[in-house]
C-alpha cells in the first residue's frame, strides 16, 4: 500500500472512532448522570457548578428506598406480573404457533392476518372499555387484571416469533416421533419445545420487558397503592410534597437494574429476537 | 403463507414434503387440530380484543357512559362534536409532529450507529461495547426516561449548564415548560429513547447484504458514498420501510412519556391524541366522549397497519 492510501486509511479510522464516541455520548451521558445522582444528596442535584461526583458521596437514596416496605411492594408487584404474564404468553403461543407452523387449515390466513393486525390496535382505544370489563369482572386493582391486559399485547409478537422459529426447525423433526406412534402434543413438547428453547427466551425476555414497562394500563387499571408497579411508583414519588431527586434517581436505577441484567446475560437472544421480529415477522 | 413457501427452501430438501399422509379415518380430527391449538389465543382475543372494541363503538354513540345508568343513544352527535373540537386539532397536528420528526430520527440516527458499528475499522470488542452504550437508552421505562429528563432538564440542570458555559443559550430554559420548547424537548426526549430499535434490527440487515455486490461495485469503480445509495440502502429498504411504519404506529400512540413529562402543557402545546383521550375519560369523566376519540384513533391506526401488513405481505 502506497502512503497516501495507508494515510487515508487512518483518517477514516479516527473518523469512524470520533462518530462511535460522539454517539456514545450522546447514550450514555445521561445515563451515566441518573447513576451518578442517585449517590448525591438531595440538595446537591442542582449545585452549581454542577458536578459528576460531590463530596457526600453515599447510598442513602438507596436505603431509603429499600427500607420502605411500600415501595419494595412495587417492586414485588413488577415481578408478580411480569413472570405471570412471561408464562403465560410462551404456554399460549407455543400452541398457536404449532398450529400456524405445522398445519395447513382454511382460516389460517386470515388469523394469521388478524394476529398481526391487533398489535397495531392502540392502546388507549382498549383503555376505556377495559375500565369497565375489569370493574364489571371484578378484577379492578388485581394482579389478574393486569395480567389478562397484559396478555393481549405481549401475543402477537410471541405467535409471531415463535411461528418463525418453528419454521426454522426442519418437520422431520416432529414427523419422526409420530412415526413412533406418538400424537402431536408429545411431538411438540418433546422435541420442538425443548430445541426451541433460544427462540423461548428472546420471547420470554421481550414479554417480560413489554410488562415490566407498561404504564398506561397499570395506571388506570390500579387504584391502591399496594398494587402499584414500578413506573406507576416512579411517578408517585414525582408527585409528592418534594422532589428527592436522588430517591428518583435510585429507584430508576433499581427499576432498570432487572432489564439492564437480563439484557448483559442474554444479549445474543435479545438481539437475535430483536432483529428477527423485525426482519421477518 | 410465507412459512410455508419459505420453509423447504431453509431445510433444504422441499421435495419431501410429498410424503404427507393422505385421506384416513382421523381426517376430520386432524383438521380440528390447528383450531384447538389455537382455541386459547383466540379466546383471549375475542374476550379482550374483539369486545372491547365493539364496546368502544358502542359507548362511543351513547351519552354519559359508564358514569350515569340509563345513557341514550345520540347518534354520530359525539363524533362532530369531537371533531370539531380546537384541542383534537392540536392534539393531531402535535401528534404528527411528535411522530414524524421521531421516526426520522430514529431511522437516521439507527443508520448512522449501525454503520458505525458495522465499520470494518472497529474490533469485536470495541463493537461489543458501543452496542452496548447504544442499546442502553431502549432498555429503559419510558417511566424513567421521564424522570431522568426532567432531571437533566431542569431549569437548574446540567443541560442548561452546560448550554449556558457553550454560549448557546443565555440564562436558565425551562425546556418542559416553556410553550415554545415544550413539544420540541418531548421530541427530543422521544428521539433519544427510540433510536436503537431501528439501529439493532438495520445492523442485522447490514450484515445480511452480501459482500460480493460491494466487490461488484468496486471494480465498477463506485465511491463509497455511491456504494451506499446504490448498494446499502436499496438492500436495507424493506427493512427500513416495516421498521418506520412500526414506529409510526407506535410512536403515535405515546403516553407515558407525555403524560410524565408535560401532562400535554403547558397550554395544549405537548397534547397528544393519546393525552387528549385519556384526560377526556379519566380527568373530565366524558366517556362516551373519549370513547369517541378513540374510536377515530383506532380507524386512522388500522390504515396505518393496513400498509404494514400490505408491506410485509409484498416482502414475503
Amino acid at each position: 500500500m502506497d502512503l497516501p492510501n495507508v494515510r487515508r486509511r487512518g483518517l477514516k479510522r479516527t473518523g469512524v472512532y470520533a462518530g462511535l464516541v460522539l454517539g456514545a455520548l450522546f447514550a450514555g451521558l445521561p445515563v451515566l448522570w441518573m447513576a451518578l445522582s442517585s449517590f448525591k444528596s438531595n440538595s446537591e442535584i442542582f449545585e452549581y457548578p454542577p458536578r459528576l461526583i460531590t463530596d457526600n458521596f453515599s447510598l442513602d437514596a438507596y436505603t431509603t428506598i429499600l427500607t420502605d416496605p411500600a415501595k419494595l411492594r412495587f417492586f414485588l408487584n413488577s415481578y408478580v406480573i411480569g413472570l405471570s404474564v412471561v408464562v403465560l404468553t410462551l404456554v399460549v403461543a407455543i400452541f398457536a404457533a404449532y398450529a400456524f407452523s405445522r398445519y395447513d387449515f382454511p382460516l389460517k390466513r386470515v388469523l394469521n392476518v388478524v394476529v398481526i393486525s391487533v398489535q397495531a390496535v392502540p392502546p388507549i382505544t382498549l383503555l376505556i372499555p377495559y375500565f369497565g370489563l375489569m370493574v364489571t369482572l371484578g378484577l379492578y386493582n388485581t394482579y389478574p387484571g393486569l395480567i389478562l391486559t397484559y396478555l393481549v399485547f405481549t401475543l402477537p409478537y410471541a405467535i409471531i416469533m415463535m411461528t418463525g422459529y418453528f419454521n426454522t426447525l426442519p418437520k422431520e423433526l416432529d414427523e419422526a416421533v409420530k412415526v413412533d406412534g406418538a400424537g402431536p402434543l408429545t411431538a411438540l413438547w418433546r422435541i420442538l419445545v425443548p430445541i426451541s428453547v433460544p427462540g423461548l427466551v428472546s420471547v420470554g425476555l421481550y414479554t417480560f420487558m413489554i410488562a415490566w414497562n407498561e404504564f398506561l394500563f397499570a395506571l388506570t387499571l390500579t387504584r391502591t397503592e399496594d398494587m402499584r408497579t414500578v413506573p406507576i411508583g416512579i411517578q408517585l414519588l414525582m408527585g409528592q410534597h418534594s422532589y428527592e431527586w436522588n430517591e428518583m434517581m435510585a429507584m430508576s436505577v433499581l427499576g432498570c437494574v432487572p432489564i439492564l441484567l437480563l439484557f448483559l446475560f442474554f444479549q445474543r437472544f435479545f438481539i437475535g429476537g430483536m432483529s428477527a421480529g423485525a426482519v421477518k415477522i | 403463507m410465507s412459512q410455508l413457501t419459505l420453509r423447504p427452501a431453509e431445510t433444504g430438501d422441499g421435495g419431501r414434503d410429498a410424503r404427507r399422509p393422505g385421506p384416513r379415518p382421523g381426517r376430520l380430527r386432524r383438521s380440528l387440530t390447528p383450531y384447538l391449538y389455537l382455541l386459547p389465543t383466540v379466546l383471549l382475543l375475542v374476550a379482550l380484543m374483539v369486545l372491547p372494541i365493539v364496546m368502544v363503538i358502542g359507548y362511543s354513540l351513547m351519552d354519559n357512559v359508564i358514569t350515569t345508568r340509563n345513557s341514550e343513544s345520540v347518534g354520530l352527535d359525539n363524533y362532530v362534536e369531537v371533531v370539531t373540537d380546537p384541542v383534537f386539532h392540536t392534539a393531531i397536528r402535535n401528534t404528527l409532529y411528535f411522530t414524524g420528526v421521531s421516526v426520522l430520527a430514529h431511522l437516521v440516527l439507527g443508520l448512522a450507529f449501525a454503520l458505525l458499528l458495522n465499520s470494518a475499522f472497529v474490533g469485536r470488542w470495541a463493537k461489543a461495547l458501543f452496542r452496548m452504550i447504544y442499546v442502553l437508552p431502549w432498555l429503559f421505562t419510558i417511566a424513567i426516561v421521564a424522570v431522568l429528563w426532567r432531571l437533566l432538564l431542569n431549569p437548574n440542570g446540567v443541560v442548561n449548564y452546560l448550554l449556558d458555559v457553550a454560549g448557546f443559550i443565555d440564562g436558565n430554559v425551562e425546556w418542559l415548560a416553556d410553550p415554545d420548547t415544550a413539544l420540541h424537548a418531548v421530541t427530543f426526549i422521544n428521539i433519544w429513547c427510540g433510536y436503537p430499535f431501528f439501529m439493532i434490527s438495520l445492523l442485522a440487515g447490514l450484515q445480511g447484504i452480501p459482500k460480493d455486490l460491494y466487490e461488484a461495485a468496486r471494480v465498477d469503480g463506485a465511491s463509497a458514498v455511491k456504494q451506499f445509495w446504490h448498494v446499502t440502502i436499496p438492500q436495507l429498504k424493506p427493512i427500513i420501510i416495516s421498521m418506520a411504519l412500526l414506529d409510526f404506529i407506535w410512536t403515535t400512540q405515546q403516553f407515558a412519556l407525555i403524560w410524565m413529562t408535560t401532562g400535554g402543557g403547558p397550554i395544549n402545546v405537548t397534547e397528544m391524541l393519546s393525552t387528549f383521550t385519556y384526560k377526556l375519560a379519566f380527568s373530565k369523566y366524558e366517556f362516551s366522549m373519549a370513547s369517541t376519540s378513540a374510536v377515530i384513533i383506532l380507524v386512522l391506526s388500522m390504515v396505518l397497519a393496513f400498509f404494514y401488513v400490505r408491506h410485509q405481505r409484498v416482502r414475503d
